[in-house]
Parts: structure tokens; sequence; C-alpha cells
């Protein structure tokens, strides 16, 4: 990265507002974005797609795509020269399809050609002879049809034996007495769309051959090490035979945790001897990454007439698509996170996710909390409304405190102040309504609203959301850092962690300098090469990991400096948080140790305004209060708040991958919309510092709590607008002025079905 | 096909094919690749750069209709080792995360503040609204704006 002296950067330390590194290079154009790398002889790569959801290849012939002007190389799965599936889980997804195709945008071939015109062309003349098969697309009719995947790739992981057909994975957490019955009940069916992750930077990057059979791969991705070790094995290649590097990342949101363009790129490039660089379209990323798993929720929450929930009762299901990715966790957290941020007692959660034809789903901020806590929020408002309590007071009644225990039996033993972001954010005083007539731009809808204001309704809700810090489940996502101290009192710093946009970055050289005082550290390029894995941006966990890992290896090194009386030294030590375990396979219930490492907690108060006339909305305003640990850098903080808010916004109202029969219909963004700023209200927010005891600074991530809530607060408000349901997200204008009824669950039990 | 661009003030040249974009020749003939390609659907302004003045999405327009026309990019936005204020804002409110709608924004910001140098509130959510970011949730740019409109 280079960092033109345009005006001198102020240097900090943990707990300031410093200023991006990055951010000069940034505003200049100068900061290198995977898609715009360059090599001598570069070739382009291009991804031969299946227009199919589901079809059976019957052949693949490229010999008129080899004759193409400019091509140099046209590759199917033969031409995989080590193993053939990769997975960021379970090897369950071919590198280039074999037999069978299983979502519409997998791929079948590449080509590599001088121009990418030409490799566009030379694509469209890769002749792959299809035999359609019946694609399954229900996911409540998935684990009664055709097995997508007959060996099964997730049995023999310790989870549930469930033999069905299409079952990812199936939890059920048996917490207490299911049966309790309380004084009052409600209950709820809730849907939701998928969403994408929606990266402004595509999916892109430059393979380059080493000459010695060896390739550098530079990728816009989250996590490194463990795309090199999907990487290695499909070229048959050692490890240290494949260095992957990090191309600039234009935003991952999860969206990158699993491989797009590194195997093909590779693999071309080795092929063609020749670097490649391959950069997806904005229609190609729509089918190039895992989205948000839809889900449908049926949901019953019993409780005492003083307001004190006594059993909640969940059946979540989550279409997977077609491949695993990171499903198995994505369900835990659905229903580990399913009661939201409440004490109960009794509770029976039930969480499948299947195989179907439909895109592959996988991380994107939040992970399967935000599903559930649109449910259970909405829940928790319904509860409010039939014990007639309001529902900010029904919130503090059965908020989560430390001591409390999770319904799989784990005591929040750290800092998660539930209360207290729940009174934060009550108090943040309300803007006052607007008057009519008033600027066209300010209406629900915005310049297309051609009324006056006569249908609109104004609205305030209100929601609280958790989720768990780092991975879980016994899984030990160590974070490495490499420390040099130079003779000249400076300092580099290797550490992998993947600035994804998210300023880890600064968090790594603000603890640097805080730990080594100084302010003349250098930040290695961050690649497999020099140090080891940092584990993945994501989970909330790279701020806490990576800064455990810098701190842990600048106090190594000046402890190994001062017992050599001084000199160069150059450690390397890896980070660890506390151990987790799985959850027991029948009752979802620990088993010694937590399943989780930590929790964040955020609440928000939401306005908006709807136009009942005509389906339009307008959030007003946000107010939140997330707590945050410890802040690293404060301005960064409110970034994650506001920009995570943005995309829980995007989810209420406006965010959702169109299918028919499995085929993508809206991949663009003509179709596919996300917040602009005439849609983002001006958002508040209140930063709870209450150090996690177990992390270095008491730091927590931030990235997700506000993504997990928005959603919520703002169907909350929506619902207070209008008096209606609204149990579906996006909320369309249909669903406003009553076209169409409420979403109906399909038949079935409900809440649950019992274990 | 031979187009002839001032480019940032620099005349020149790049042989192009008849159907590609401005966008493409900046970024990958002519070694300018602050200019972004996020959609090239002309949806998220990314790649917003001057023509003859006009804020316009690159990805849009032909490299052939910009033949003989002046363009300036996010490089050429202020002179070789300085920021434009609107760039200097951008650093100093975190309107930056991962940086992708930087250049479009900014462009678009310098745009916007040439022609109402002291903008509404509504003015600025509109001027802004062809400029898609994904990371920030806009409020850190509304004050990067805000600041570099009061220094004028």
């Amino acid at each position: 990265m280079s960092s033109p002296a345009h005006t001198k950067l102020v240097l900090g330390r943990v707990g300031e507002s410093v200023r991006r590194v990055d951010a000069i290079p940034k505003v200049t154009g100068e900061f290198a974005y995977a898609s715009d790398l360059h090599a001598a002889g570069m070739l382009w790569g291009k991804t031969v797609r299946s227009p199919h959801a589901h079809a059976r290849i019957t052949s693949i012939d490229v010999s008129d795509a080899v004759g193409m002007p400019g091509v140099h190389a046209v590759l199917t799965h033969d031409d995989v020269p080590g193993q053939k599936r990769y997975g960021l889980e379970f090897p369950d997804q071919p590198v280039l399809a074999i037999d069978r195709v299983r979502y519409f945008g997998e791929p079948v071939a590449l080509v590599a050609a001088d121009e990418p015109e030409q490799a566009l062309r030379a694509a469209g003349k890769v002749k792959v002879e299809y035999e359609p098969l019946e694609p399954v697309v229900d996911p409540e009719r998935a684990t009664e049809q055709e097995p997508l995947h007959p060996d099964r790739p997730t049995m023999g992981h310790g989870y549930r034996d469930d033999p069905r057909p299409n079952v990812v994975r199936h939890l059920e957490i048996h917490h207490g007495d299911p049966e309790t019955t309380g004084d009052v009940a409600v209950s709820g069916y809730y849907e939701l769309g998928i969403q994408d992750q929606a990266f402004l930077g595509p999916e892109s990057g430059l393979a380059v051959p080493d000459g010695e059979g060896g390739v550098d791969i530079y990728v816009a991705t989250q996590w490194l090490h463990v795309d090199r070790d999907q990487v290695a094995p499909c070229l048959n290649l050692p490890p240290d035979q494949v260095r992957i590097h990090l191309g600039g990342v234009g935003g991952a949101f999860g969206g990158r945790e699993d491989l797009s363009i590194q195997v093909h790129a590779a693999l071309l490039a080795l092929h063609t001897a020749r670097p490649v660089k391959m950069v997806y379209s904005r229609e190609e990323s729509f089918f190039g990454h895992v989205h948000r798993h839809p889900a449908r929720i049926w949901a019953e929450h019993r409780a005492a007439r003083a307001g004190k929930l006594v059993c909640v009762r969940m059946r979540i299901l989550l279409d997977g698509g077609a491949y695993a990715s990171s499903s198995t966790a994505v369900t835990a957290n659905a229903s580990c996170f399913a009661c939201g941020p409440y004490a109960v007692e009794n509770a029976l959660i039930d969480c499948t996710s299947v195989y179907t034809n439909n895109p592959p789903c996988g991380a994107m901020r939040g992970f399967g909390a935000v599903q559930t806590c649109f449910a259970a929020e909405a829940q928790m408002d319904k509860l409010a409304a039939a014990l007639d309590i309001d529902p900010i007071e029904l919130r503090l009644l059965n908020a989560l405190k430390p001591g409390d225990k999770l319904p799989t039996g784990q005591p929040i033993t750290g800092s998660l102040p539930v209360a207290e972001v729940i009174r934060r954010a009550a108090d943040l005083p309300l803007p006052e309504p607007e008057e009519f007539p008033r600027d066209p731009i300010r209406l629900p809808g915005g310049a297309g609203n051609v009324g006056r204001g006569e249908g609109v309704r104004r609205g305030v809700g209100f929601a609280v959301g958790f989720k768990n810090l780092c991975y879980s489940e016994g899984f030990d996502d160590a974070c490495a850092a490499r420390v040099r101290l130079l003779a000249d009192g400076s300092a580099e710093i290797h550490c992998a962690a993947a600035e994804v946009g998210q300023g880890v970055t600064n968090v790594v050289l603000q603890v640097a300098r805080t730990e080594l005082d100084t302010e003349d550290i250098v930040l290695a390029p961050h690649s497999t090469v020099d140090v080891g894995s940092a584990g993945s941006a994501s989970a909330s966990r790279m701020t806490w990991m990576a800064a455990g890992a810098v701190q842990l290896a600048c106090r190594a090194a000046i402890e190994e400096r001062e017992q050599r009386g001084g000199g160069e030294v150059d450690v390397e030590r890896v980070f660890h948080h506390r151990r987790t375990a799985p959850l027991d396979s029948a009752t979802g219930q620990i088993t010694g140790a937590p399943a989780h490492v930590a929790f964040a907690c955020a609440a928000m108060r939401s306005v908006v305004e709807v136009d009942v006339e005509l389906g339009l909305t307008r959030v007003v305003w946000i107010g939140t209060a997330q707590d945050v640990g410890t802040a690293i850098n404060p301005q960064a903080v409110e970034g994650q708040i506001e920009g995570g808010t943005a995309q829980g916004l995007g989810l209420a109202l406006m965010e959702e991958i169109q299918t028919r029969d499995g085929l993508i219909t809206n991949a663009s963004f003509t179709d596919y919309l996300i917040p602009t700023t005439l849609d983002m209200p001006p958002v508040d927010s209140v930063l709870v510092e209450d150090p996690e005891p177990d992390a270095p600074y008491g730091v927590k991530g931030v990235g997700e709590p506000p993504t997990v809530v928005s959603t919520s607060a703002i169907l909350s408000a929506l619902r207070a607008a209008t008096g209606k349901e609204l149990n579906r997200v996006p909320v369309k204008p249909d669903d406003i002025v009553g076209l169409h009824d409420e979403v109906a669950g399909p038949a079935g039990p409900s809440p649950v079905s019992p274990g | 096909m031979k187009v002839e661009l001032v480019v940032n003030g620099e005349p020149c040249e790049a042989e192009v094919w008849g159907g590609e974009s401005l966008l493409h020749t900046l970024r990958e003939r002519l070694g300018l690749p602050g200019s972004k390609n996020a959609c090239e659907q002309g949806e998220c302004g990314s790649c917003s750069v001057l023509l003859d003045g006009t804020l316009v999405c690159a990805c849009l327009v032909l490299s052939a209709q910009a033949d003989g026309h002046e363009i300036v990019t996010v490089e050429g936005l202020a002179p070789e080792g300085k920021l434009h204020p609107v760039q200097e804002a951008f650093v100093e409110t975190g309107a930056v995360q991962c940086g992708f709608c930087t250049p479009g924004l900014v462009m678009a910001t310098a745009d916007l503040l040439l022609r109402r140098p002291d903008p509404s509130e509504d003015e600025i959510r509109e001027a802004l609204s062809g400029n898609v970011c994904r990371c920030t949730g806009y409020a850190k740019i509304f004050d990067a704006v805000r600041l570099a409109a009061e220094r004028g």
C-alpha cells in the first residue's frame, strides 16, 4: 500500500479516533484493489456458468472455444490436477462441475484470453449439453426429495444424526421443561428472503505462476490461510507452493469467506504459464459468492402474567442452497440466539438447514442471529401487547445478565450489559414529527410519492439483539502475529488479519504503537508467506484476535530484547481465545466447556413514516446503544454501527435476491436495491463500554450487532405505524397496503416438532 | 480504433475496440484504475468522472464517444502530492471504510460543491443518491461533505 505524504497522518494509540492509514490512498484512487492489479503478459480469465439450477451434464465440447481469437486455454474438471472438490467446512463443491450442476451460475469451464472481450466470446462457444432435472427449491419439501448430495458430506462430524435427505444440519436445543405453560402465549410465523452482501468490489484476483510449479495468488479475501489450505490440494501442490497475498478488498461482509476466483485463476495461470486476472461482473458476483440464508421460523412465547418469559418454542428452517459452505455454523447461531438476550428457563429450539438448488448460502454479517432476532423481537412486541406491558419494560424485565444461563446451559460469565443498552437506547430523544407540506424528498418513497402526506403515519419501534464473538463449538480460530524490532528502534509487524474495510489495519497499528511505545512501525503486506494464520475477518472476531496476537508478540519481543540486552529480535506468537466445546448432539446443551467465547448486544430505537395508502416507507431516525467492550477507535466503531445498521435497513425494506425455480431473476444493482443516501436516516449511536474481561484491552467485535438488531427495530416501528403483522422481510408496498394477506406458514407443526 | 483524449490535463491516445467503455480504457489502457468497476451498469456511481466538466459514469460512456474530449478522474482532482479539500474531508471524518465507493463519491461531492457551495441536507442526499456505499451507512460521508463545504 502506498502512503504518499500529502498530509501527515495522525498516529494514535488504543482508544483514540485515529485516521485510517489507508484513507489517503483510497481518496486519491491510488489504493490497489484486487481488480486493479496488472502483470506483464497478463491474460484474462472468464468462467462458463450453468444456466440451470439443476441438471445433468452429458457432454462438454471446448473445441470451438479453443480456436477463438486470443484464446490460450479452455479448462474443465478434467484439468483439475488435484482434489476435484473444496469447501470451507466440507469439501462438497466441485472446482468445476463434473457430471451435475446444482445451482444457477455454477462454474463449469474456464477460459483465458488476451482481452476480456475475447474471453467472454470464447466462453460463449463452450458447448455444454445439459439434461435438466427437477430443481429442489422448496426447503420444506427438500427433506423428502431426491438427495442432492447422496454421500451426505456433513455426516460424521458430531452433529445430530438426521437421516432425512438434504439435511445439512439439524440441531435441537432442549432447555428445562419445554412443555411448561405460562399465563399468556403468543405465536407467529416469520420469513426472511435471501440477502446479498453486495460488497462493491467484485470478486477479483491475479494469479502469477512462479516458473517452478508454484503460484502466487493476489486476491480479495477474508482469510488468506484457509484459502491456501483449500486451493493447494485442488492444484495438487504443497501449501508452500501456493502463496496467497491480500489484494485490496472492496468490502466483504461474509461473502468472501468461501473461494471465488482463487483455484480458477491459479489453474489458468499454471496451465498457460502466464499471469491470469479474473474480475467478476456485477451479475456474476451474484453467482460468485454465498448469501444470507433465507429462513422460515415458527415461534411461540409463553409468559407469566407479570411479564416473565417462561418458555420459548421455535422451529427454524434455513435454506442453505446447493453447497454446505458454513451452514452448519449458521444453524448453531440461529438456534443459540433464538430466544434473544433474555433469560428463559425453558425452551425447545429446533433448527434445520437443508440443501436445495437455490443459490448457495453461508456467511453474512450477523450469521444466523439476524434471522432469529427478527422472529424473537416481533414475538416480544406481540407479548408486550398481549400482556399490556410497555415493550421496553418487558425487555428490561427479561434482560439476560451475567450469571444467567443461555438455553444451551452456558452461563454468561463475561460482560453482557443488556439492561444497560436497553436503557441507554430508550433514553435517546426522538425527533419531533415533521410538518406537511414538505419537500417531497422527505416523504415516504421520496419524490416518487405523489400524495401530500394524507396517508402518512408515524411509528416508533424498539428491538434488542445479541450474538457471539469469535468462532464457537470447539473451533480454535487462533491468530498469529510476528514482530520484528529493528536496531534503529523501528518495528515491523506481520499479521494476516484481512483488511476488508472494517479497519483492522488500524487496530493492529494502534495496538503495536501502544505496546511498543513508538510511532515508527510498519505493517508488512498481508500474506501467507511470512506469518501464520490470523483466522477469518468474520464473526466479530478480528479486532479481538488481532489485538491479542499483536499484544502478545510485542510483549514477547520486548522481553526477548531485554534478555539479549538489545539488538534485533524477530518473534511470532499465536493468540488463542478461551477454549470452547461442541454442543451435545442430542440435547443441544454444552458439554463441559462453553460453546461460545463471549457475546455482544445492541438495542435500537427507530422512527418510521409509512404512507399507508401507497405502501411507501421512510426511516426517519435511528438511535442505538451498543455494547462495544472497549472502543479501540471510537470513530471507526461508529462507522461500523452506521454501516451495519444500513445493511439491516436494506433487509427490512428492499434487499432480496429473487428466484424462480432456483434461477436468480434480479442479479444487478438495477433490480437488487441497496440503501442509498435517500434511504438512510441519521443514526445516533451510544457506545456502551463495559470491557470484556477475557479480551485484550477489554475489546469486543462491533460489526455484527447493529445488523442483527436493525431489521427488527425498523419492523417494530413499521408495525406500530400500520398495525399490520408484517411477518416477512423485506417488506414490500403490497404488504403495507394489504393487497395480499400476511405470509402464511406452510402447513406443519407450529411452533416446533417435538424432538 | 484509436481514440485521443485529454485525461487529467494530459493528451493521450489509446487503441480500443468499438464497444469499449471509457471506464475500461481508463483502468486497463491508461493506467488509471482509481475510477472503480463496482457495477459497470451505471447504478452505483463508483466510476464517476468529469467529461468536459459534466459528472458521468465512465462505464456508460463509450471510449469512442469520449474521443477528443477532456476527462478528469479522481487521480487528477488535486495536483500531484496534494489533496483536494473534499479528499481531506473524507479522510478526517472517517468517511472511508473499504473505499471502493470513495473515488466516485469524492468526484460527485466535488461536483456538487462546485455547483452548490453550501448545500442543504436534502441537496446533499439528492446529489449523492447515485453513489452507493455499502460500508458506511453514509453518516460520515455527509459529515465529510459538510466539512468540505464549511471550508469552502
